[in-house]
């Protein structure tokens, strides 16, 4: 399962530090919402059922970009396999 | 109460390329232990930490390095007969050699003490035998080798692959991708800072720092990560950041640990897309970014006083992850008579 690293530091304004590099990035508040899922360990279907809920947003294109944000994420080394 | 104690700090050159002087008086003057007397020792009558009255009491010039060590001692009895000196805090590469060699002269003759590397230390962990020195202590560093003449350029490939860094033994380095532009970085480095130049392999990933101060018997008394998130044309810190990375801390701690580190040090590492450390260089004191381990909690210059006097440090074993440090350019105004003073009678 793929989940957030435990050490990354996420503020209500969607600032985002990963302590292990000293990256910083800033996300929208989708994003952030997503992020919070997943460092709460939610599985895909919980995330996209939560983001579901709340945004007019077809499970397409949320779909899409669920795959695209994962991908950026892992990039970005704040991802782990646990 | 706290101990009244005067210290003479080098590296007062506060410039953009900056001595860490003024870092390290900043940290002596919030020791909750040491109310301290600043004697400013500088090379140049341009160094801005000497017109720094509120951190520094007094300054003096010093001879360059190149002048000698008994040149340096007598300058150095003279300043004491008249500030009566506890401590020497050096701050420059290039000085550390004298005054190590001169710290046994210095606590007999004149009760001046410091906490400097050994002569071996100071050697061995230096550019030219960095490659040595990773094999011995079973360090990873970048393969490198040394050259003294642009014959041995092309033989290059057989050894490195494209790019390759260009270094001089003190000082610049910069990344070469044919053999023309080492040729061009080899005349460029050596008319400035002389034979070999180093050849090392160059390496993909993220630089990342260490500040530490080993206590001369294998305990690491503390010790920051950094990396910098701002950098001048010079390669040098302008942001940085304190990182939480438990492999660098241990790659640091092994090293202090494998050669009883004697002092401050600054390791440059960089961590290569699979997550491997390879050291860059040994840098034999204290950065210019030390202030920051202060802010996160490691006054790292106080412990090195307390080691310095021959007393037991605070051994830290944490700091506040994610503090930065924002350097910034200040003009300070200064009087022609302070400039003519220091000029003229050599102190201020």
């Amino acid at each position: 399962m793929v989940t957030l690293k435990k050490n990354i530091a996420i503020s209500d304004s969607g600032f985002v530090f990963n302590p292990s590099n000293g990256d910083s990035f800033s996300l929208n508040q989708i994003g952030l919402d997503m992020l919070l899922q997943l460092k709460d360990a939610r599985s895909e279907e919980e995330l996209k059922a939560v983001i579901l809920s709340k945004y007019d947003i077809d499970k397409d294109t949320l779909d899409s970009d669920y795959y695209d944000f994962l991908k950026m994420l892992g990039q970005f080394k704040l991802l782990e396999v646990s | 109460m706290k101990r009244t104690i005067t210290i003479a700090v080098t590296g007062l050159n506060a410039i953009d390329s900056p001595g860490p002087g003024v870092p390290v008086i900043r940290a002596l003057r919030e020791s909750k232990e040491f109310d301290v007397r600043i004697i400013g020792l500088s090379y140049e009558t341009l160094e801005p930490g000497i017109y720094m009255h509120d951190l520094v009491d007094k300054s003096y010039q010093i001879p360059f390095p190149k002048s000698g060590q008994e040149v340096l001692f007598q300058r150095l009895a003279y300043i004491d007969s008249v500030e009566d000196i506890d401590l020497i805090f050096p701050n420059f590469d290039a000085e550390l050699f004298n005054f190590i060699k001169l710290a046994p002269r210095l606590e007999k003759e004149l009760n001046i003490k410091t906490f400097l590397p050994t002569v071996e230390q100071f050697e061995a962990r230096h550019k030219v035998n960095l490659s040595e020195y990773g094999k011995k202590h079973g360090i990873d560093v970048p393969h490198s080798k040394m050259i003294f003449s642009t014959s041995e350029i092309p033989s290059i490939p057989s050894e490195f692959t494209y790019p390759v860094v260009v270094k001089g033994q003190f000082y610049d380095a910069s990344i070469a991708y044919n053999a023309e532009q080492v040729a061009t970085y080899f005349h460029k480095i050596s008319a400035k800072w002389g034979l070999p130049v180093i050849i090392q392999q160059f390496i993909y990933g993220t630089e990342v720092n260490l500040i530490a101060l080993g206590d001369g018997k294998g305990g690491t008394v503390g010790m920051v990560p950094m990396r910098k998130t701002y950098i001048t044309d010079k390669g040098k810190a302008w942001a940085g950041v304190a990182l939480d990375d438990d492999d660098l801390l241990n790659a640091g701690r092994k090293l202090i640990a494998a050669t009883n580190w004697r002092g401050g040090l600054e390791l440059e590492y960089i961590k290569s897309s699979d997550d491997k450390y390879y050291l860059l260089e040994i840098n034999p004191r204290f950065p210019a970014w030390v202030y920051l381990a202060v802010g996160c909690g490691q006054n790292l210059p106080e412990q090195w006083v307390k080691l310095a006097l021959g007393e037991n440090p605070t051994f830290y074993d944490t700091y506040s992850v994610g503090k930065m440090f924002i350097r910034y350019s200040w003009d300070m105004i200064v009087d022609l008579k302070e400039f003519e003073t220091i000029s003229t009678l050599g102190e201020l």
